[in-house]
């Protein structure tokens, strides 16, 4: 690496890492008052707990050779990361651990016990989170020559079936369906969306690993797919239900950016405007559906992630070009069906592993701390109850 | 003595407030409500799913008047917060035995 090179990854590094507070922010706004604080400390303490794995068994299962299905322990408790371009990536590689969990608790939200968000954190990225990075960057996947530039088979899809696994089991939230359930502060959720916005810089272009040309068409590419996520969402919430909102907009953008994340080195920006918009329409389209079937994904992680993550992985499958990256492939249009074959079957093996193997480990937590707080600490709020503070004072008088 | 509690639709506030004034009140105090009444709550769509929802903003207002201007300062909120719509409030008159200003001590109409 150059030391150009070496700077923006240490740059990338440090923006991926101010997504998990963003989210946290993001997530925040969208609960309830009573229950701010449980949301904002579930992702900040997130931080802290993946840390400590990455540094013990992430990394080295991630992406220690070992075999096709799962790295090797030489790396563990980073023995014998020696150079410092290999500890960069480390950091830079323990960031995207750090958001991963983090963004399936967006969809557990106001119910889910703190003690068994900690153990199922531990558990989920010691053992989840390696095993499908490890596929899609280190492994049989990589081999096969699967393409995911970022993270969407790793991050977005691995975190959005997760959630969908954990909600099953932690049933919905009282008055869910019966009642809006509405955001308690949607400026909190605009802010926290500006430091995702940003920070996805440093995701995806960061991803080049280099200060190159793929890293700068990732960044354009982000961007496009940010703008035309929050179009196309509000676009089809204003004709739908005649307001466009704030909410909308945020989640627009994210899931624009969630689409564009597996392709942004991969595919031009003029892909990028169909990724964002068709991901805007359909995650719009995709967060209903928590109704119908009765799945309290509570600020739509499933619908966003999940459907952004799908969207992005097998649009890529057709929009990749490898004049835009040598490293990539030739999509569908560009004659070459194979791949998005391919994308497919990468997204049905992440859907089924990674839904089985949660599903498995919110069992456990379940069976050995309960997964959700009792009635009394759901009506009172998780705030007062869990973590005796409150978010907001506005006088004094206890 | 008398104090008026009127629970009117918040954006009536500012010709209710007027209107009290153009009839001699010296003072008011308002405050953030919900509620419902016969009209019994309203439609609102979230994330693409219709609710019903009980309890709908409201603003209540309460004014302490002395016995003679009970019936205009009632009259100006009737008049001024009135649009002939459901859900324009209710207004109640009730007696005051006691008002003290706590800064002098007065008491009874001299506290007004």
């Amino acid at each position: 690496m150059s030391e150009g090179d070496v700077a923006w990854v240490l740059i990338s590094s440090a923006l991926v890492l101010f997504m998990t507070p963003g989210l946290a922010l993001f997530y925040g706004g969208m609960v309830r008052s009573r229950n701010v604080l449980n949301m904002l400390l579930m992702n900040f303490f997130t931080i802290s707990i993946v840390t400590v794995i990455w540094s013990l068994v992430g990394y080295t299962l991630a992406f220690d050779d070992g075999n096709g299905i799962l790295g090797g322990f030489d790396h563990f408790f980073l023995r014998d990361v020696s150079s410092g371009e290999d500890l960069l990536f480390v950091m830079f590689q323990m960031t995207f651990a750090i958001i991963t969990p983090a963004l399936i608790s967006g969809a557990v939200a106001e119910r889910m016990s703190f003690k068994a968000w900690v153990l199922f954190t531990t558990l989920w990225a010691a053992v989840v989170y390696p095993i499908v990075a490890h596929w899609a960057w280190n492994g049989w996947l990589t081999d096969w020559g699967v393409l995911d530039f970022a993270g969407g088979l790793v991050v977005h899809i691995n975190a959005g079936v997760a959630a969908l696994a954990v909600v099953l089991l932690l049933k919905p939230r009282r008055g869910f369906g019966e009642e809006a359930i509405r955001p308690h502060s949607l400026p909190l959720t605009l802010l926290g969306t500006g430091m995702l916005w940003l920070g996805w810089f440093g995701f995806n272009a960061g991803s080049a690993l280099a200060a190159d040309g793929i890293a700068i068409n990732a960044m354009v590419a982000t961007q496009i797919g940010a703008a035309l996520g929050a179009l196309g969402w509000v676009a089809a919430e204003w004709m739908k239900t005649g307001a466009p909102t704030t909410l909308g907009a945020a989640s627009g953008a994210v899931a624009g950016l969630v689409a564009i994340t597996p392709a942004a080195g991969f595919v031009g920006p003029q892909a990028a405007f169909v990724f964002g918009l068709a991901a805007g329409v359909l995650c719009y389209l995709a967060v209903s559906l928590k109704f119908r079937y009765g799945y309290d994904d509570s600020l739509d992680v499933v619908g966003v992630h999940l459907v952004g993550g799908v969207v992005g992985s097998i649009l890529l499958g057709v929009f990749a070009q490898a004049s835009v990256n040598p490293a990539g492939a030739d999509g569908l249009l560009f004659g070459n069906a194979a791949l998005l074959g391919k994308q497919v079957v990468a997204v049905v093996a992440v859907l089924a592993f990674s839904f089985v193997a949660t599903w498995i480990i919110a069992k456990v937590v379940d069976a050995v701390v309960g997964l959700r707080v009792d009635e009394r600490s759901e009506l009172e709020g998780l705030d007062i109850t869990v973590h005796e503070e409150r978010a907001y004072v506005l006088a004094d008088t206890r | 003595m008398k104090l008026i509690v009127a629970y009117i639709k918040p954006f009536k506030l500012e010709e209710v407030k007027d209107a009290l004034k153009a009839a001699g009140v010296t003072g008011m105090s308002t405050s953030d409500v919900s509620g419902f009444g016969r009209q019994s709550g309203q439609t609102e769509v979230y994330r693409g799913a219709e609710y019903e929802v009980d309890f709908v903003p409201k603003v209540r207002v309460e004014v302490l008047v002395s016995d003679d201007l009970a019936t205009p300062a009632l009259a100006a909120i009737e008049h001024a917060a009135h649009t002939g719509e459901i859900g324009d409030g209710k207004v109640a008159v009730l007696p005051v035995d006691q008002v003290v200003r706590i800064r002098t001590g007065e008491r009874g109409p001299d506290a007004l």
